[in-house]
């Protein structure tokens, strides 16, 4: 009994009480956050990996939007069958930059982490435009709008500002160019293709949405659909660096 | 009290305070309006202007409606209650009950047959899932939460609610959170992180509401005649801070402009992903959890008319439940790109935690015990019992999916969707119901239309649940081996579009199962409405604001 | 509300004294086998962090006694898979793809191989079965774009067609309306006279002699003068009755203005070697296996 007694105190008193739980819901979430920012191990150390070119950033927030993580995982799990069915086991580092991360908790539709150039900006527009025409049995719904919406980057700039505000490295250079670059980047043989590509290595200028006249929210989703997953060079990357 | 009657009548400081607040809020709404970056924004500040303007007419006409003197702390030495709020948030928990089913359902169907999509942006499924989420657990679950808390903590508590405008300024402005939230997924405003998808707008207001939500339920429980704080409110106490720290984690954000909906999280990549499972969990843990374990503590004893099980078990499983569940985040991201010792503790301590779960399913049953026989007569009982019974099903699957290699199966799969509705069909829907059957009768001093069709509620929508829940356990299952299936030369055997496509016969059961489940509802509403809106000619079978002995 | 003494009359069990509501609580100890369960959940946990990586530390963290990682493990999973394929696999990299059909073992698991890698990787263009769509060609028929011969196919596979990638078909189709070659008119004409040579009916009063003319001037370099196509170009046979974009009069009219241009990816870097050839050697079935 004369434990069970001691509890009293928190029962009497709701100020100890709330003191109480504060503190006992406070230590698994300190234990387990806080080193993951200042363990070096957790974020490999690998070539490539770099900010999204400003069109690629738009079009990651047209994904956001649309909430396509309600299908679609963006994390390739250290897992045989996954390995084998979509490529290299996700790292850390290609992530993290991603504001939110997209790696999803259902696969409704297969995973995309690495979908980035393995189809032709062609299919995705038939696919986004109306998936049945390409993939008959599919359950993922049409995005016509896209294609036939003008994107807007009016504000481009403010978006890059406050990624770097919050550590992402966008250079002052890159959010004065922001607006030149979203209209680089989805124009084919455009002239300031070569700066983009100082900026933003790997980057590919090009008309995604099959109209050159308008730049759309296609080319924007487009273009980050075919980014993802192509930055880091896993025939170079050596699988016995960043066990962890 | 008497010196009150005398008192010249004067606006109060919360009431002028308030006023001044809203009356500041909707300037701004109408500057932000006008230069919001997109119409879908616009609406949003619109929204705010008007619904701040409307707060401020009715303060003032509330003003002048309202007696000179503070309503009474007690009446002929009983507590005076403060039921209105309480009210309200039933009658909202019950409408957004059934939004949220419909929804539910609605996506169920798009995924059952595509062409329900009709290729049109706000319906479509990747905007209609997180509304379907948002008003089943913050719009329907938190209603309840926000009425069961007001009700049980004045009368565990022997005390007028504190606060004159606060009780009723958080169940509009959480109401009036929902409304933004919601419209906002179907316009395409979703900061994309599950379970808090609000943009940071909406997140600051919810941050205001919940801050008073606290303030309003501490003060009544410092404003207390009894002398102990009974079991259910240091659960609904847990549940409160622990949301308000989890809330503030992980919706950290920057906005674009003052002019923009749009906002970039502050933590990024691996870290976004570890504070976002350790909210997503612990919404699960606290507010799915604690919060409907605090309702099961009252009700429970109360119907049943038998003390609670054990006092012992209460006080170890309810602080080794808020110590451990705050660890078990990390078995959402089982081989990912998180780190393996946290996937280590996500898991080792999600095995802990079923005992601690456990210990809540046993103080409900065994407080059940010289009383079973009342579940042949009671359907409301029953219901709280049957929901007991799922708890104790679903924490017993989730320690099970915590194990890595089990995880390696269900992550992703359709499994993971059985579990989750097996805990919000069965746990937090039916404890609810019988919270609500219990609650509009007291409340409204009425004796319940129909217990005959609480039954039927119940037996229809347990076999929709079963029908559910067995459905997603077969497709997740068969999706998870689909997945990792070899043919015998080492090949993957199935490509994903097939798994696709063998997963449509179970989404139509599952479809099925959830109009069941809804047209119990449905009943529910029904049956409800009859019971408040029935002429009050016999007495009430409970005296409702009888206050204690 | 303490009342220290009572006594639940159902349970004979003692209650704490406190009254909330009306609601009372029993002092029931706590069950032994739930406590002894909560026991064992801990201890085993215990163990679990002794033997797997568990516990950050300040500058790296607990690694546990047997060195377990995820990465490794997949790696080595990985691995018992290629040893298991690995002698089916020696032989196919080391066989050259037209032998393969000679030996039965070897062109089963490449079948197998090429089928599993086809419906996960070229089913989204092609169809499960290889049946294609509009815009993206069946491999079922024996018709085929840039060449039906298991080599052909490998290398159109491996490098793909207007991918990008350095040795990727390039040829592509002028775009006679767009870049004002051809008038719209002399394009609906052009059109009819494919029509015309494909065996289908032609719009009543086109002057298929003018259609001829055009044809001849600036299609047959690629479609040969008698439209059966040219395979080092890519470009179809027009009289085959396959179509690759629709044969009606619309869609040839949408072709020649604009032209399509429709991409192949390249697979090379994506899939390994073995993979491609067995691919080859599985599409080259489907199509029943151009010489
Ligand atoms: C209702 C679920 C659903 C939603 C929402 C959804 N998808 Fe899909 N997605 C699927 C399914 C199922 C497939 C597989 C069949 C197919 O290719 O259509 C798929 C396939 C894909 C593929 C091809 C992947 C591959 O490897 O073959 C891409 C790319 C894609 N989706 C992008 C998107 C984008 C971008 C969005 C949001 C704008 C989106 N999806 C929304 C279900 C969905
Ligand atoms: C992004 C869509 C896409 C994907 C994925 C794709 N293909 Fe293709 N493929 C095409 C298109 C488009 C053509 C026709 C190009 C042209 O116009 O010449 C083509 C042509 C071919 C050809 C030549 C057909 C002929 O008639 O000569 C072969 C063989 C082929 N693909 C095999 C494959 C295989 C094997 C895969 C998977 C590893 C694959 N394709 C994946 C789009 C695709
Ligand atoms: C430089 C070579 C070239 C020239 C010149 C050319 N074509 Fe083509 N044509 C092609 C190629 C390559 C394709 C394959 C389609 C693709 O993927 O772009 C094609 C496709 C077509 C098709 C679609 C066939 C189908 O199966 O749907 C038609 C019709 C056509 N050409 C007609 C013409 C006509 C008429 C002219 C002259 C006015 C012409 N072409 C000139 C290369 C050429
Ligand atoms: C009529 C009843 C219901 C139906 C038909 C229904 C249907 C659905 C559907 C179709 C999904 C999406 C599944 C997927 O993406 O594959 C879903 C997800 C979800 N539902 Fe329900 N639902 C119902 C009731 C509820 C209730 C009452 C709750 C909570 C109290 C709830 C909580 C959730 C949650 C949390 C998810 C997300 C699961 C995850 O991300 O893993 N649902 N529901
Ligand atoms: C001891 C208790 C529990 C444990 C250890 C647990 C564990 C788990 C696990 C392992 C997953 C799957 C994660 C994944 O693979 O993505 C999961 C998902 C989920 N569980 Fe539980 N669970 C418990 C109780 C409950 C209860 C009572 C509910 C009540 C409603 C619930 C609601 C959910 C939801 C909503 C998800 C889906 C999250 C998402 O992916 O969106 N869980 N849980
Ligand atoms: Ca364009
Ligand atoms: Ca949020
Ligand atoms: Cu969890």
């Amino acid at each position: 009994m004369s434990l069970w007694h001691k509890h009293a105190i928190f029962e009497k008193n709701s100020i100890v009480l709330v003191i109480g739980v504060l503190v006992v819901i406070a230590i698994g979430g300190l234990v387990e956050i806080t080193p993951l920012f200042y363990l070096k191990s957790t974020i490999e150390k690998v070539d490539g990996v770099r900010p999204y070119t400003p069109l690629e950033l738009a079009g990651r927030n047209i994904y956001v939007r649309e909430g396509c993580y309600n299908c679609h995982s963006q994390m390739i799990r250290a897992l045989r069958d996954e390995v084998e069915r979509y490529g290299h086991y996700s790292l850390a580092a290609e992530s993290m930059y991603d504001r939110p991360f997209q790696w999803g908790s259902k696969r409704t539709g297969p995973d995309l982490a690495r979908i980035g150039a393995k189809y032709s900006d062609e299919w995705h527009r038939d696919h986004l435009r109306a998936p049945k025409s390409v993939v008959p049995t599919t359950v993922m719904p049409a995005y016509p709008w896209l294609e036939a919406t003008e994107l807007d980057f009016a504000h481009i700039e403010d978006e890059l500002k406050v990624n770097a505000a919050l550590g992402v490295p966008y250079s002052p250079e890159m959010i004065r160019e922001a607006r030149a670059d979203v209209k680089a980047q989805a124009t084919t043989d455009a002239p300031d293709a070569a700066a983009l590509l100082k900026r933003y290595p790997r980057s590919q200028a090009r008309d995604y949405d099959g109209n050159p006249a308008r730049i759309t929210e296609a080319d924007a989703l487009i273009a980050y659909l075919q980014v993802l997953g192509t930055l880091v060079d896993f025939k170079l990357y050596d699988d016995k660096a960043n066990i962890r | 009290m008497a010196q009150a009657t005398v008192a010249p009548k004067s606006m109060t400081f919360g009431e002028g305070g308030t006023a001044i607040a809203f009356t500041v809020l909707a300037l701004l709404s109408i500057v932000v309006a006008a230069k919001a970056y997109t119409p879908e924004y616009g609406f949003h500040a619109y929204l705010f202007a008007a619904g701040s303007v409307a707060a401020v007419f009715a303060l003032f006409n509330r003003y002048f409606d309202r007696p000179a003197a503070p309503a009474p702390l007690v009446i002929d030495g009983k507590p005076n209650y403060n039921m209105g709020p309480v009210k309200f948030a039933t009658v909202m928990a019950v409408f957004w009950g059934i939004a949220g089913f419909t929804v539910g359902l609605y996506a169920a169907l798009e995924l059952a047959f595509p062409v329900l999509n009709f290729d049109l942006p706000w319906i479509s499924f990747g905007r209609i899932r997180p509304l379907h989420t948002s008003a089943v657990i913050f719009a329907f679950g938190g209603n309840v939460l926000i009425a069961t808390s007001f009700y049980v903590v004045q009368r565990t508590c022997r005390a007028r609610m504190v606060g004159d405008i606060a009780p009723w300024f958080v169940v509009l402005g959480y109401n009036f959170f929902i409304v933004i939230a919601g419209t906002g997924y179907l316009l395409g405003i979703t900061q994309a992180k599950e379970y808090a998808e609000p943009e940071w707008y909406a997140d600051l207001w919810l941050t205001v509401v919940w801050v008073v939500y606290l303030l309003v339920f501490l003060g009544t429980l410092m404003r207390r005649t009894e002398p102990h704080i009974y079991v259910a409110n240091w659960f609904y106490l847990a549940f409160i801070l622990t949301i308000a720290v989890l809330h503030l984690g992980n919706n950290a954000a920057i906005p674009v402009s003052l002019f923009s909906s749009k906002s970039y999280i502050v933590w990024a990549g691996v870290q976004d992903a570890m504070v976002q499972w350790w909210y997503g969990h612990n919404a699960v843990g606290f507010f799915l959890t604690a919060g409907f374990l605090a309702i099961m503590y009252y009700f429970i004893p109360k119907r049943a008319e038998r003390p609670v099980y054990s006092y012992r078990l209460s006080i170890i499983h309810f602080w080794a439940l808020i110590f451990l569940y705050i660890w078990a985040g990390p078995h959402h991201l089982h081989y990912t790109a998180l780190p393996d010792w946290a996937q280590t503790l996500g898991m080792t301590f999600s095995i802990m935690l079923w005992m601690p779960s456990w210990g809540g399913m046993i103080n409900g049953m065994m407080t059940l015990s010289g009383a079973w026989d009342k579940l042949r007569t009671d359907p409301v009982l029953r219901m709280m019992v049957v929901s007991v019974a799922f708890y104790g099903m679903a924490t017993f699957e989730g320690p099970l999916m915590s194990v890595k290699a089990v995880n390696s199966l269900s992550h992703y799969t359709d499994w993971t969707i059985g579990h989750v509705h097996s805990g919000a069909l069965g746990w937090v829907g039916y404890v609810s119901f019988g919270a609500i059957y219990c609650l509009v009768p007291w409340l409204w001093n009425r004796p319940l239309y129909s217990v005959k069709l609480v039954n039927w509620h119940f037996w229809i929508s347990t076999i929709g649940i079963v029908l559910y829940i067995t459905a997603m356990w077969v497709s997740g299952i068969l999706q998870g081996l689909m997945w990792r299936a070899y043919t015998a030369l080492g090949f993957l055997e199935y490509s994903f579009i097939e798994t696709v496509e063998a997963m449509h016969p179970f989404y139509v059961i599952r479809a099925l199962g959830g109009a069941l489940f809804l047209a119990g509802a449905l009943l529910m509403a029904w049956n409800l409405w009859q019971t408040v809106n029935a002429r009050q000619a016999e007495p009430a079978a409970t005296p409702a604001l009888v206050p204690a002995e | 509300m303490a009342d220290k003494t009572h006594v639940d009359a159902v349970t004979g069990t003692a209650t704490t004294g406190h009254v909330w509501d009306g609601i009372r609580e029993l002092n029931t100890p706590l069950p032994r086998w739930w406590l002894w369960l909560f026991y064992i959940t801990i201890v085993w946990a215990v163990g679990y962090w002794i033997v797997y990586p568990a516990w950050p530390l300040v500058t790296a963290f607990t690694t546990g006694t047997f060195g377990w990682a995820s990465r490794s493990a997949v790696v080595t999973d990985l691995n018992e898979l290629k040893t298991l394929r690995a002698p089916m696999t020696t032989k196919l990299a080391a066989t050259a793809l037209a032998d393969i059909k000679s030996d039965q073992a070897l062109a089963d698991f490449a079948y197998a191989q090429g089928r599993s890698a086809f419906r996960e990787n070229c089913g989204p263009c092609h169809g499960a079965g290889g049946g294609g769509a509009k815009g993206y060609p069946n491999l079922n028929d024996n018709d085929w774009l840039w060449g039906g011969t298991l080599e052909q196919i490998r290398q159109t596979i491996e490098f793909g067609v207007r991918s990008g990638h350095a040795k990727a078909h390039e040829s592509q189709m002028p775009a006679f309306g767009r870049d004002g070659m051809l008038k719209s008119d002399e394009i609906v004409t052009v059109a009819n006279y494919v029509r015309a040579i494909a065996n289908l009916a032609t719009r009543r009063g086109t002057d298929l002699a003018a259609g001829k003319k055009l044809y001849a001037d600036n299609c047959a370099v690629c479609h040969g003068a008698e439209g059966k196509g040219n395979k080092e170009l890519g470009a179809p046979d027009l009289t085959d009755g396959i179509w690759l974009f629709g044969s009606d009069e619309a869609s040839i009219i949408e072709v020649i203005t604009n032209s399509r241009g429709g991409v192949m990816p390249a697979w090379a870097g994506r899939l390994d070697p073995e993979t491609i050839k067995a691919l080859a050697y599985y599409v080259h079935t489907l199509g029943g296996g151009e010489k």
